[in-house]
């Protein structure tokens, strides 16, 4: 190597040296610096994955007056057939035959401009359509029909501040409430999350950091678990708890085996959740040389968190509405008990169902009542669940991303040691010929990390 | 690739002792931090303790049903009446009813979650799919004993005159005959149609339908693009798409998201005892008043029980978890295969 080459170098490396100082100082003032110091990367938003499905629906002003001809012609047909030509009743037949008819009409339609294979491509996309429609039928007239039911005692404050215990079954509406299946089901959902949340998510955790033969195993079994019928935990549960162990039915009995049917689900979503972290984060935790638990507590499940907190809450709602369980290693009370180990205690759904079984109008009320609280609790879990789950594992909306990046480059001037005002300028390492052996001399400790964050 | 090993014996000059080729190689063994010891045993324990807890289900359901298991051996599974302290029970007949409410249940709710995975996997908007996947899982997420509701007060009035009508029509098949039923006589009362099996199943269905319709999404939404892309390339219209890819793709996650419908099926408890009458007879009549299922028998009887009694209905109880596991497991296998190659790694 020639002299000359070598002064090049180093004339170069100190060049290099006088701009990483001149960024670091920039940093103070702006946390993206480019240059050579520590970067925060750019965050870029990516909506859609590279390979996503192609999407064809859509519709031309035909197609829409197509459908809306068809459905007419349909429904007069259909009235004609009922009101007039034959003796056909009923509201369900009447809409299964306009629908049929409908899809007679709407394919001659089609097939009067179009060819046979996209008659038939509108008519089925017509028929899988009708699939979303039932669904979407059936669920809004459970919805709608528990609160009109309930309308008459939801609107009465002692449903909510009373309990059953001097109210007769002859009694009107005014009198007596569910603040005993309320107070119960709060306890016993709250002793199920106790037991289920930690288990859940460790057992979930299991399930994604290992990868053996016992993995596979217990996933298949977590799987089967989640359909275990709800009589057989409450069974197993009587079997062991109260004929075996000898205690008495009470609340907690219940709890323990409402978490054996939430515990599946638990760990079923957020196995799901957890294995959607991509797999890189976890690889630049374990180069960062982070142990794996460190990598699980501070990267994986972070990532996660609002997919957890929905697999968390999907099971919860689950939990709440579990009736058999209850039933069997609880039992129907009437007044209000707020200890979990002992007497009965009743949870919403279970009052719904000895409620509505007796001939009384004001129970059946009251029963209907109880299940639109149900349903209502349910709702607003199943959108709490819905609003956290939206996002992917790792997608922020702008204010946790803003709030990230000023975390990142808090860390960066920690690091850098360029914290608090009075920083230091610290003189650059001198560098040595690159020729000659001597130690580089370490460069200046930064302060003592304050716990990896 | 060529790959050319070279042996170290070759670079030694002649007359140089040889060297011994290192017999085994050094072995590259991670030894885990305490740590990560202590990370692993505690995940393998929560693994484990599931396993358990499954395990003790199916253990203490076969401890507590062996008294009853002796007493009547191989007639528990033929014997259709349940009277277990004059020593005569069977499962026959609820075995049957839980079948029969099972398969009205799966035969109703796979049609339909067939058409609205595919519907929202291949049809919808993309700002529709999002709503209607929420449907779905909010479906699932409805309390039994709210359907059961509805069942019993709302459901069971609208769907009496399909009853009639099937009977009317297709009462010379077994399965839609009614006893007592007089269709000529239109004043004719409509009891004999109420809590059948046949509406039983039906609102068992609405339960049964999200797990269906998810576990085909699911499977819809892997269908190679390629595939998918290739078939449209070839002038297949959308419907002729679903037809030749994504239906033989799906195949395994139809049948085993029908199946897993029909082990949630077999073991819905509440909304059938709150539906269904019971009744202790082999038939097959779906539309006629009365059947029962074991789920709901265990609700019905167990707190009049004597010690005896209880270990029947354990008995049964074990008969209905074997059933689910064994249906569970075929599902899971049928959708595990289907899934195969499909990596879920990022």
């Amino acid at each position: 190597m020639t002299t000359f080459e070598t002064l090049e170098r180093l004339e170069k490396a100190e060049a290099a040296a006088e701009a990483a100082v001149e960024a670091e100082i920039a940093v103070e003032a702006a946390a993206e610096a480019p240059g050579s110091g520590t970067r925060i990367p750019d965050v870029v938003a990516t909506n859609a994955p590279p390979n996503s499905l192609r999407t064809l629906s859509g519709m031309s002003r035909d197609d829409v007056l197509t459908l809306l001809g068809a459905g007419a012609s349909s429904l007069c047909i259909t009235w004609l057939l009922f009101g007039v030509l034959t003796p056909l009743s009923g509201p369900l037949g009447f809409v299964v035959v306009a629908w049929a008819i409908f899809l007679v009409v709407y394919g001659l339609m089609v097939s009067m401009t179009e060819s046979r294979p996209v008659m038939v491509d509108k008519v089925m996309s017509a028929v899988l359509a009708t699939g979303a429609v039932v669904a979407f039928i059936a669920l809004a007239s459970v919805i709608i029909f528990t609160l009109i039911k309930g309308k008459d005692a939801l609107t009465t404050w002692n449903l909510y501040t009373q309990d059953m215990s001097e109210t007769g079954p002859a009694d009107s509406i005014t009198q007596g409430g569910i603040g005993h299946a309320i107070v119960g089901t709060l306890i016993i959902i709250g002793i199920a999350i106790i037991v289920t949340v930690p288990l859940g998510l460790t057992c979930a955790v299991f399930l994604t950091e290992t990868n053996n033969k016992l993995t596979g195993f217990v996933r298949t079994v977590v799987d089967a678990m989640t359909a275990l019928p709800s009589i057989l935990a409450g069974l197993f549960i009587f079997a062991t708890w109260i004929l075996i162990l000898g205690f008495e039915r009470s609340g907690l009995a219940a709890a323990v085996a409402v978490s054996i049917m939430m515990l599946p689900i638990i760990i079923r979503s957020a196995d799901v959740v957890l294995r959607l972290v991509p797999g890189n984060l976890r690889e630049a935790s374990a180069a960062l040389g982070a142990p794996e638990w460190r990598t699980v507590w501070h990267v994986v499940l972070p990532t996660a968190r609002p997919g957890l907190a929905t697999a968390v809450i999907l099971g919860i709602a689950r939990g709440i509405g579990e009736t058999a369980p209850v039933l069997l290693t609880s039992g129907f009370a009437a007044s209000m008990n707020v200890d979990p180990r002992s007497n009965a205690m009743v949870s919403l759904p279970l009052a719904t169902f000895e409620f509505v079984r007796s001939p009384q109008p004001a129970l059946i009320a009251r029963g209907f009542a109880t299940a639109a609280v149900l349903m209502v609790l349910v709702l607003i879990l199943f959108a709490i669940a819905r609003i956290l789950g939206g996002r992917q594992a790792g997608q922020v909306s702008k204010r946790q991303r803003r709030r990230l990046q000023a975390r990142s480059a808090r860390d960066l001037r920690r690091i850098e040691g360029l914290d608090g005002e009075d920083f230091m300028y610290v003189e650059p390492p001198p560098v040595a010929p690159l020729s000659s052996s001597a130690p580089i001399p370490p460069p200046p400790s930064p302060p003592a990390p304050e716990g990896v964050s | 690739m060529a790959v050319i090993t070279v042996d170290p014996g070759t670079y030694l000059r002649q007359g140089d002792a040889p060297v011994p080729r290192d017999p085994d190689p050094r072995s590259l063994k991670t030894k885990k931090e305490r740590g990560d010891r202590v990370f692993h045993t505690i995940a393998l324990t929560a693994g484990l303790f599931v396993l358990a807890t499954m395990g003790a289900v199916g253990l203490f359901l076969t401890i507590e049903g062996t008294d009853a298991l002796r007493a009547t051996g191989v007639g528990f599974l033929t014997t259709s009446e349940w009277q277990p302290d004059r020593g005569q029970f069977g499962i026959a007949a609820i075995m049957l009813g839980t079948f029969l409410i099972a398969a009205v249940a799966v035969s109703t709710a796979m049609p339909i979650a067939m058409g609205t995975a595919l519907f929202i996997t291949d049809v919808a908007p993309p700002r529709l799919r999002s709503w209607l996947v929420s449907l779905v899982d909010l479906m699932a997420a409805v309390p039994s004993v709210i359907y059961g509701l509805w069942g019993l007060f709302f459901f069971q009035a609208a769907v009496l005159g399909l009853s009639r009508w099937l009977t009317t029509w297709f009462g010379w098949i077994p399965i839609f005959a009614v006893d007592g039923a007089d269709p000529n006589n239109p004043l004719a009362n409509t009891t004999v149609y109420t809590a059948s099996a046949f509406i039983a199943g039906i609102v068992v269905a609405m339960m049964v339908m999200p797990i269906q319709c998810s576990v085909m999404r699911e499977v819809f939404s892997q269908v190679p693009i390629g595939e998918r892309e290739g078939a449209f390339a070839l002038g297949a219209t959308r419907w002729g798409m679903i037809r030749i890819v994504s239906l033989p793709f799906g195949r395994g996650g139809i049948i085993g998201g029908t199946m897993l419908g029909l082990g949630r099926a077999l073991g819905e408890t509440i909304a059938v005892l709150l539906i269904i009458s019971p009744k202790f007879d082999i038939n097959v009549r779906v539309l006629e008043a009365g059947g029962n299922s074991v789920a709901s028998l265990i609700a019905l009887r167990y707190s009049e029980a004597s010690p005896f009694g209880l270990s029947a209905l354990f008995a049964a109880g074990l008969v209905l978890f074997i059933v689910t596991l064994m249906v569970n497991f075929t599902a899971s296998w049928f959708v595990r295969r289907s899934r195969s190659g499909a990596s879920s790694e990022a």
